[in-house]
């Protein structure tokens, strides 16, 4: 038996402890892995009505692949340009939503790591308080807040800072303001975390060796954080990416998020197999994006938990 | 090398809300001295050093550096470089990059920069240890670093901060010596904080004994040890055995005591008490351990104390024998070891003899406690 089982089984006594495993194990196994699993195998094969499954017309086959490079059979276009456009859309606008959203955070998160006082509990208070409220009506709200006779347009309007209310749905800001909206805590949290074990002398050691400021978050905080911005970064990617709320209340009418697409195929078209292949696609970009930022960052992955 | 400036605080008084942590310090600290704020933890000796590397702006007075006022500079700007008590190397660079952070912020080439890191270890002793991350060093070894990355800043000012607090003993005296070579070497200021009145005794040319935010006197060491202007000073700074009573007689600079148990002692009053102490007034004598002997008979006089051995213990270097002594105090007396026999005294009565000059009088105040 590995060790760490072992001190796990010593310390939890062993009942209590072949529960607790046998829950961690379900849990990973039952309700991740094999799930996964079994969309992936879904992937590979064709769309067929009931009757026909595990007959002689349900082998494996890479159309499901095919179809999001080339569209369909005999298609006008050469490519899928459609669908490839809202994918490579969908990564990008997500890893521009994970920038922004580090921007944003990082001096959040370091005001509220290096700051003592009683002030910083109700901060942190006043940022989790709205996360108690359920995502899709925090989409609503700001749906309201965009919308074209919102809170927004009545305040440019009213005060004459624009002559017609602005439609911000239609131009995506609405969207991009609601998927950087969502996961905010999973950004300042991490770095947070992090920063406020950052010895204060260190700071103040660079200041009194003549650091400007900039020069001290660059050579100092940052480095010291970037743990912590990493498992943000990731988190913060990996949620926008596979966001499906804020695109659909959010999103103007002809702009896709590529969870769309997926959901679509599963909900509208009844095609599962096609969806899962658009959903293995995903999550692959995914993985290789967070693990090419990992290796940038030159965080490992135990590092990431901490 | 460097014009030597000094630091003078000019009625500084440095306060956190309510609580005054430095109440009116008016010290005047030479160029190129190695000077020493010495008091116990908690009398606001750091908090004075935040203030001149300017960390922290003086609730009220001046801190002049160089004879300029330092009002409104900020820390990247003056001309000091602190050495903080957990030294906060950075952990993520190499040491050679920590010592020569404040190259980098000007904007020197690695090359360059590599260059000064290497004669800088040589300096301190670490040839070869530049590769290594500060967490693969030593306590000394750190130390070491963190005297090299302020000396690698060219300060005109090193302010060190009990640097020698996390070190063990035998590690410690090593490093006060060569502290104070490095220093002679450089040829800058230094202040220095400690609580440790051995380390501010040997390396210091003058020292500035505090208590809860005051600075109770400013000597070099023979005269804060010698002469001290407190019963605070005279009770922190070494071992010292004291005697409480009233003033019977004035007698020029010397005054005739009464002790509540130690009969009559005659005392030199210190140099700052001189025409503080009047007939009748409480007053305090201190007489150090070493300054006492044992009288051969018994004799009578002002030059005398007797009191009962309670205790004795051989030191090595010294015989000690404790007395019982004034308010709970023993009275400790530190025989030196030249080979000569020693008979015990326990549970009899002694008579002590001690030069008068090395009694010392003045008012009755608060002593430091242990
Ligand atoms: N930022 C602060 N806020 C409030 N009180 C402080 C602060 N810094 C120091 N003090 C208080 O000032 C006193 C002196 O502190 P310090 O200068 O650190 O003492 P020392 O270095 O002599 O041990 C202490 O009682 C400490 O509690
Ligand atoms: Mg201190």
């Amino acid at each position: 038996m590995p060790r760490f089982c072992h001190d796990f089984l010593q310390r939890l006594g062993t009942v209590p402890g072949l529960i607790m495993l046998g829950l961690v194990l379900f849990w990973t196994i039952g309700l991740i892995v094999l799930p996964q699993l079994s969309m992936l195998d879904f992937s590979f094969r064709a769309n067929l009505p009931p009757s026909e499954v595990g007959g002689p017309n349900d082998v494996h086959t890479l159309e499901n692949y095919k179809y999001l490079l080339y569209g369909p059979e005999g298609g006008s276009q050469r490519y899928n340009s459609v669908d490839l456009k809202v994918f490579f859309r969908t990564i990008v606008a997500a890893a521009c939503v994970t920038l922004f959203d580090l921007v944003l955070c990082y001096p959040i998160a370091y005001y509220l790591g290096q700051t003592q006082g009683k002030h910083i509990r109700v901060l942190a208070l006043l940022l989790i308080i709205p996360y108690w409220i359920n995502e899709i009506l925090r989409a609503f709200a700001l749906r309201i807040i965009f919308g074209e006779t919102g809170v927004l347009n009545g305040i440019l309007v009213g005060t004459g800072l624009s002559d017609a209310p602005f439609d911000f749905i239609r131009n995506n800001y609405a969207l991009y303001a609601g998927l950087g909206y969502a996961y905010i805590l999973l950004m300042i949290f991490p770095i947070y975390n992090v920063i406020e074990s950052l010895d204060r002398n260190q700071i103040e050691a660079a200041r009194d060796l003549g650091a400007p400021w900039w020069r001290i978050h660059a050579r100092v905080v940052i480095p010291y954080a970037r743990i912590g911005i990493s498992s943000g970064c990731t988190m913060v990617f990996m949620l926008t990416a596979g966001a499906l709320a804020a695109p659909q209340i959010l999103g103007g009418p002809s702009s896709l998020w590529f969870t769309q697409l997926i959901y679509q195929h599963f909900n509208d078209s009844s095609n599962w197999p096609q969806g899962a292949a658009y959903a293995v696609v995903l999550l692959l970009s995914c993985i290789v994006m967070v693990l090419a930022f990992m290796r940038l960052f030159k965080v490992s992955m135990g590092d990431v938990n901490k | 090398m460097n014009a030597w400036v000094g630091v003078e605080l000019e009625n500084l008084s440095i306060r956190f809300g309510d609580f005054v942590a430095v109440r009116d310090a008016n010290v005047n600290i030479r160029g190129g001295d190695f000077f020493s704020f010495l008091g116990p933890s908690g009398c606001g000796k750091t908090t004075i050093l935040r203030a001149v590397s300017g960390f922290l702006a003086p609730s009220s007075g001046n801190i002049l550096i160089g004879g300029k006022n330092m009002k409104g500079v900020g820390p990247n700007k003056r001309p000091t470089a602190l050495i903080f008590q957990n030294l906060a190397l950075f952990p993520l660079m190499k040491v050679w990059e920590n010592i020569t952070f404040s190259m980098e912020i000007r904007g020197a080439r690695a090359a360059e920069r590599r260059k000064r890191a290497d004669e800088l270890l040589e300096m301190v002793a670490l040839t070869g240890q530049g590769d290594k991350l500060p967490a693969e060093l030593s306590g000394g070894q750190k130390q070491r670093v963190a005297i090299a990355r302020a000396l690698c800043a060219e300060p005109h000012v090193l302010l060190l901060d009990e640097p020698l607090s996390a070190l063990d003993l035998k590690l410690r005296q090593h490093m006060r010596t060569e502290l104070r070579e490095i220093q002679k070497q450089v040829g800058i200021t230094f202040i220095y904080i400690t609580h440790d009145q051995g380390e501010a005794l040997t390396m210091s040319d003058s020292i500035a004994v505090m208590r809860a935010g005051v600075i109770d006197q400013i000597g070099n060491g023979r005269a804060i040890y010698n002469d001290p202007a407190t019963p605070f000073a005279a009770s922190f700074v070494g071992e010292n055995n004291v005697f409480r009573g009233k003033v019977v007689q004035i007698i020029g600079h010397e005054a005739l005591i009464r002790t509540n148990r130690s009969g009559e002692i005659r005392a030199r009053i210190s140099t700052a008490n001189l025409g503080k102490l009047q007939q009748g007034d409480s007053a305090m004598v201190f007489i150090r351990p070493e300054a006492l002997d044992m009288a051969g008979a018994d004799l009578e006089g002002d030059h005398y104390v007797s009191a009962r051995v309670t205790n004795e213990e051989f030191e090595g270097d010294v015989f000690n024998i404790f007395m019982e002594g004034d308010g709970g105090k023993e009275i400790k007396v530190s025989l030196p070891n030249r080979g000569q026999s020693f008979e015990s005294h326990k549970g009899r009565t002694v008579t002590l003899r001690y030069d008068v000059k090395n009694a010392v009088a003045m008012p009755a105040g608060i002593l430091a406690t242990e």
